[in-house]
């Protein structure tokens, strides 16, 4: 028996999994017929899986944890029962903010650390002269990429509070709002940065894979309520997407994949800029060459899918961090029952696959930070 | 799509605006990029007697024209990708008194329901009552509602001339070549269609598509 599923998406390269489980049948194979749509918001996505518009959605992984604890909207209990993939992200400033920085020691390709470094000269020369604050934007509020950007500039001892503007930008607005001079920089996934690189009007400053070589991006979210009634259908999507996901790995299928994320109906931009962030080689300057950017996207490999909880714990650490939301003890427990590994561990029963024995993990050298900070889940707010 | 203007003030060490005078007159922002639906709902909160109505359509110095207006109630249409912008702009910026997300308690999931159906997000100032503003949310459902269905009844219409004219432009292809009546040409369409198990307007499409090929 067919069951149906309709899941909620936004075009960006992570939404990989999501389209190979459609064309290349997993999810048919499981029994499911799984209907895709493109949504353009974040609100949105997270709306239409509050009303039940949406079984799931493509969720960015604090999205998840904030619904659950009730930040800035109706408190609705999200589970992630599957990771959509590792990293993907990148930092990219305008031409001029780079020159600057190039001037500043910065060069391509270079840790975030120099590149911090030369953004903080820059940032405290605008203070003495007095000139405006640089603008960076990021895609939402409770994102990897709002946490990864106030990571990396707080680690060059920029406050991302106080010294520079912090300001939400939906993605097919941020190239040209970064030519207009309307922002300085951003941080978003790809293909975003490659596109503003490729129309000659940024440069790549580092990725996320960087700033924290293992880092959580999206996962699959759906309502904990919607889970309990349809566990079978659970257990249906994270098998199809999980098989999805290890197909997009293979070297061998990425030119297939950039062809089907190039579909209007996917993420519609050229295959060649898709490429660059499937293959993990990016151009981090116009009419540069391409870099190697080791592991900038990882969709399956290294337990890329596993909803480690203690993912959801360092979101939960960052919330506070930036005051987001005061701490209680009490959100502990509703943090980690947001990403389910058990969920993930059951679905794949089936399959045999190899499992990671723990459900959460301390975050260190050398897939940690690159400022050599370790995370430990046993004792989140430490840091 | 207009990129949006930076240029909002975040007076984040300002002070909270002091409180307006209880008026009756709750002021209403819509933001919108469909001038028509804008006005759709703009006319229909007139109707009913609401007199403070502001449309914003181009996204440029949204923060500044939300300041400006300091609205009770903001509705932005779910299309519209600046709904994040927004949001964010509510959590961040001290200087506006706080909309939130339409109703933040659960009794109220119908109604997000249905807006979201009709494709509308609203966003009311905190501590406003409820009851103050039911009627208006259920004004701009019904006004969403019907806007989406006059579109849709829209696009049928259109499709369906766009289907007359590809009729009878194989009409024409079939009297030209084979030298048909009017008549014969459309009972020869009709049939091929009953036969194939086919529109008419696609097996129309399918000759006009063959005469381009071969000519």
């Amino acid at each position: 028996m067919t069951e149906s599923v309709i899941v909620g998406f936004i075009p960006l390269l992570d939404c990989a999994p999501l389209a190979a489980a459609v064309e290349k049948g997993f999810a048919a194979d499981e029994g499911l017929d799984l209907t895709l749509v493109r949504e353009t918001s974040w609100a949105n996505i997270r709306d239409r899986v509050v009303v039940g518009h949406f079984d799931a959605a493509h969720m960015l992984g604090p999205m998840a944890v904030a619904s659950t604890l009730g930040i800035g909207h109706l408190q609705v209990p999200i589970v992630a029962p599957i990771a959509l993939g590792v990293g993907g992200n990148a930092i990219t400033v305008s031409n001029a903010l780079w020159e600057q920085m190039a001037a500043a020691g910065a060069e391509i390709g270079a840790d975030p650390a120099r590149q911090g470094a030369a953004l903080r000269e820059i940032v405290s020369g605008r203070e003495r002269d007095g000139a405006r604050q640089l603008t960076f934007a990021m895609v939402y509020p409770f994102s990897c990429h709002n946490y990864a950007l106030r990571y990396w500039l707080a680690a060059a001892q920029i406050d991302p509070d106080r010294d520079v503007r912090l300001v939400v930008l939906p993605p097919p607005l941020l190239v040209d709002a970064l030519r207009e001079h309307q922002i300085d920089g951003f941080c978003v996934g790809e293909p975003w940065n490659s596109l503003a690189v490729d129309v000659g009007v940024g440069h790549i400053v580092t990725t996320s894979t960087a700033i924290w070589r293992a880092s959580p991006e999206k996962v699959l979210g759906c309502r904990l309520d919607w889970a309990e009634r349809h566990p079978q259908r659970v257990g249906a999507l994270v098998r199809a997407l999980y098989r999805a996901a290890e197909w997009c790995e293979h070297p061998r299928n990425r030119e297939e994949l950039a062809h089907v994320l190039a579909e209007p109906r996917y993420v519609g931009a050229p295959v060649d800029l898709l490429m660059r962030g499937l293959t993990s080689s990016l151009v981090f300057a116009p009419a540069g060459l391409p870099r190697s950017v080791e592991s900038f996207y990882v969709p399956a490999r290294n337990a890329a899918t596993f909803p480690w909880r203690s993912h959801a714990l360092w979101f939960y650490s960052q919330m506070v961090r930036w005051r987001q939301i005061e701490a209680k003890p009490e959100h502990l427990a509703l943090v980690k029952a947001t990403y389910r590994p058990d969920l993930y561990r059951a679905s794949l029963h089936p399959l045999h696959v190899p499992l990671p024995p723990n459900d959460t993990k301390v975050e260190r050298a050398p897939n940690g930070f690159f400022d050599g900070k370790m995370f430990d889940p046993a004792d989140p707010l430490a840091c | 799509m207009p990129p949006i203007a930076m240029a909002w003030p975040l007076h984040r060490h300002g002070s909270m605006p002091e409180e307006k005078p209880t008026s009756d007159a709750l002021r209403i922002l819509i933001v919108d990029q469909n001038v028509m639906r804008g006005s759709v709902l703009e006319d229909g909160l007139r109707e009913a007697g609401y007199s403070n109505v502001v449309v914003v359509r181009d996204m440029q110095n949204l923060m500044r024209r939300i300041l400006d207006n300091d609205p009770d109630v903001i509705f932005i249409d779910l299309e519209n990708p600046n709904r994040d912008v927004l949001e964010q702009m509510f959590q961040v910026s001290r200087c506006v008194r706080r909309p939130i997300a339409m109703f933040v308690d659960r009794s109220d999931t119908d109604m997000i329901e249905a807006a979201v159906d009709a494709g509308v997000g609203a966003y009311v100032v905190d501590g406003l009552k409820k009851e103050r503003v039911k009627s208006i949310l259920d004004m701009a459902v019904s006004r969403y509602n019907a806007f989406a269905k006059l579109r849709d009844e829209l696009e049928r219409a259109k499709a369906a001339l766009d289907e007359r004219k590809v009729v009878e432009r194989a009409k024409g292809i079939l009297m030209k070549e084979r030298g048909m009546t009017e008549a014969a040409a459309y009972a020869l369409l009709r049939r091929a269609a009953m036969n194939e198990n086919r529109r008419l307007a696609e097996v129309a499409q399918s000759i006009v598509t063959a005469a381009r090929l071969l000519k």
